[in-house]
């Protein structure tokens, strides 16, 4: 009982501490909505207007043609024409363009010759995503030639999306962000709240007190958890609002999940502040946390496109298993049962995580 | 059992890396006395007082701290002790009200009475006026009222005061022992280290550190008793030249000095220090006065910290 009330009192002390925290208090809130906003609107994966130039060396009414139907595609925004196919590579080389179409000046022969390419992409491959745009530029129908669109070449094949069939990004990307959210808010809340009282030498007078070193941990997580749920419900309200985002599947069961990927988060930082003596370093290891979190978990790039290495690295992240339960739980309607595995690895981590920061914290002032 | 002593420490070592902080210490601090550790920074009366209320295990030795055995379970220990540390350790982004009521809930000071306890703090210490002020806007003085009273609130036994004195001003530091005194009469047990000689003067008792070893002990008398030196003093026209004159002198253990006055230390064991010191001034031609004086406890420090000049 005394326990409790000594718990309580911590709590009473971290909200007071965090509510004159005009930052730490910003944080919790503007944290999410600022991410939100960058990424629903800045990450975008279906590419429309890439700055293209021409060099039509033919001239004649069907090269014209061509071009004027790959305008019409929208993929490209054709803002140059130039002369030579140098002339384009010299645009390419200065990042003034993403993509230069070259049309032979025996374009019409070629076109009705249909052993080879009528028409030559210049592609800047450092973004891997333009490459993709060219593939896709080259199964375009082109109305003209009605042999080469019909008949022998792979636009027969239908692309059909599952789970985001107007291929919106934000609806696969809020969910990872979730995580991605979390993972930064809760970490850096825990390490900074634990790591600036051992700064500021309240730990040493903490410890000569009669709170024990669970007491002071379970006292410090407690209000954290329950801003984690409130950023969770924020994120939700603001995928909802502004992206229109969908949670298919129930939202207890999102609820559980997210508590689960609080506390492992929660508890990955405990950790990382028995390591930390200034909050400076314990900003330094979050970093070193939440950018594999991005980069490796299956938000950034999927998941199994990954080389094997980083597909185990990224196993070892909480985030990863957070994002594989949010897709299925708020895109695909999956119920929380089908994806258990991911839970236990959640809870499994939290507990480990808890139990070595526990046992490194009660040796620290030795 | 009921010990008479509050603390009784026996060979206690601390040993960090190649750091020989503590180095078998013996300590019998007697219940409601005011006891010292005076010594230089870096002499172990930090680390000496964390041992104590079992925030580091000793690497050999042991202790017995309010009948607790350290190194042990020091969890029935904690609620029996108040600790200063040495730098302000309460929270500076809470009140002051808000920091006494904190440690009230941790110590699970009994609710009925938790009100009228802060009440007679705030008025003990003279912190009523400010008890809505955040504790980081407070003044060093305040501050060390505020650190006093939360370390008191729960009616300890045993106060540990880790250089409690060390960024406050003169009156501060005065008032601060006023209070002191009135907690010792009220029979609490109070181990306080310092580097203020003034300070170490006033205590019942005290313990000289350096480097980790304790050099002499006992009340500030004993001290000034046992010193094994005779002073002479020195008041010359131009002291910095006396000073070089009796510095080289064999016998002359230390020269420290004070403004015009240079006081000199020469073991008892020389017969007649007076007539020593005079003859170097005199072979160098230097106007100056002597006399003999008492030791200070200045002069004790000074004569047990010394290293060794020289063999014999």
């Amino acid at each position: 009982m005394k326990s409790l009330y000594r718990i309580m009192a911590i709590v009473r002390k971290e909200v007071r501490q965090l509510r004159r925290d005009r930052l730490s208090f910003g944080m919790v809130v503007g944290l999410p909505v600022i991410q939100m906003l960058l990424f629903g609107y800045a990450i975008n994966t279906d590419v429309r207007d890439l700055r293209t130039a021409v060099s039509d060396q033919a001239g004649t009414h069907l090269s014209m043609q061509f071009v004027a139907e790959l305008r019409q595609t929208q993929v490209v925004d054709i803002v140059d024409f130039v002369e030579t196919a140098n002339d384009l590579e010299t645009l390419l080389r200065a990042g003034k363009i993403s993509i230069g179409v070259v049309i032979p000046h025996d374009f019409d022969r070629r076109v009705s010759d249909h052993s080879r390419a009528a028409v030559q992409l210049l592609v800047d491959g450092t973004d891997p995503t333009m490459l993709g745009v060219a593939n896709q530029l080259r199964t375009m129908p082109i109305g003209f030639d009605s042999a080469r669109s019909t008949s022998d070449l792979p636009q027969l094949i239908e692309v059909r999306p599952f789970y985001n069939p107007e291929r919106r990004s934000p609806v696969n990307i809020i969910p990872g962000l979730m995580g991605v959210i979390l993972t930064m808010t809760m970490i850096l809340f825990t390490a900074v709240a634990i790591v600036r009282e051992r700064e500021r030498g309240n730990l040493e007078l903490l410890i000569n007190t009669p709170l024990s070193s669970t007491e002071l941990m379970v006292g410090k997580v407690i209000p954290y958890i329950i801003i984690g749920m409130l950023q969770l419900a924020l994120i939700l309200a603001v995928g909802r609002l502004l992206f229109d985002v969908p949670v298919r599947g129930s939202i207890v069961d999102l609820y559980l999940a997210a508590s689960a990927f609080v506390a492992a988060n929660l508890a990955l930082g405990l950790l990382i502040s028995t390591a930390a003596t200034t909050q400076f370093q314990a900003m330094q290891m979050m970093v070193f946390v939440l950018l594999p979190s991005i980069l490796l978990s299956g938000f950034m790039f999927p998941f199994d496109g990954m080389p094997t290495v980083a597909q185990y690295i990224g196993e070892i992240l909480p985030n990863t298993h957070f994002i594989r339960l949010t897709r299925g739980i708020m895109l695909r309607d999956a119920a929380l049962v089908e994806l258990l595995p991911d839970l236990f690895y959640l809870i499994g981590f939290t507990l480990v995580a808890m139990f070595i920061a526990a046992m490194r914290f009660s040796k620290r002032l030795d | 059992m009921h010990s008479e002593f509050a603390i009784e420490a026996r060979g206690l070592s601390k040993q960090f890396g190649e750091l020989r902080a503590v180095s078998s210490l013996d300590l019998k601090v007697p219940r409601g006395e005011i006891y010292g550790f005076l010594g230089p920074n870096g002499s172990g009366k930090s680390t000496t007082i964390r041992m104590l209320c079992g925030l580091l295990t000793p690497t050999t030795g042991a202790a017995t701290v309010l009948d607790t055995d350290i190194p042990g379970d020091s969890k029935d220990l904690k609620p029996k002790i108040g600790y200063m540390t040495q730098k302000f350790s309460l929270f500076g982004d809470l009140t002051v009200l808000e920091n006494l009521q904190f440690i009230a809930e941790i110590y699970s000071y009994p609710f009925a009475d938790r009100s009228t306890r802060i009440d007679a703090l705030l008025d003990r210490y003279d912190l009523a006026a400010m008890r809505k002020q955040l504790a980081g806007t407070m003044s060093g003085g305040e501050r060390q009222r505020l650190a006093l009273a939360c370390a008191v609130l729960h009616h300890p036994e045993l106060l540990l005061l880790d250089e409690p004195t060390s960024a406050v001003d003169p009156q501060s530091r005065r008032d601060f022992w006023e209070n002191l005194f009135r907690l010792a009469g009220g029979g609490t047990t109070i181990l306080v280290s310092t580097h203020y000689m003034d300070e170490a003067e006033r205590c019942h008792r005290l313990a000289i550190l350096d480097h980790g070893v304790k050099v002499a002990d006992g009340t500030p008398q004993e001290l000034q008793d046992r010193t094994g030196m005779n002073i002479v003093e020195v008041i010359a026209d131009d002291p910095y030249a006396a000073q070089a004159a009796i510095h080289d002198l064999e016998a002359v253990a230390s020269v420290t000095q004070l403004g015009i006055r240079l006081r000199v230390l020469i073991p008892q064991s020389h017969s007649s220090p007076r007539e020593l010191v005079e003859h170097a001034l005199a072979a160098r031609k230097l106007q100056a006065t002597t006399s003999l004086s008492a030791a200070t406890l200045e002069d004790v420090f000074v004569a047990v910290t010394m290293k060794p000049r020289r063999s014999g």
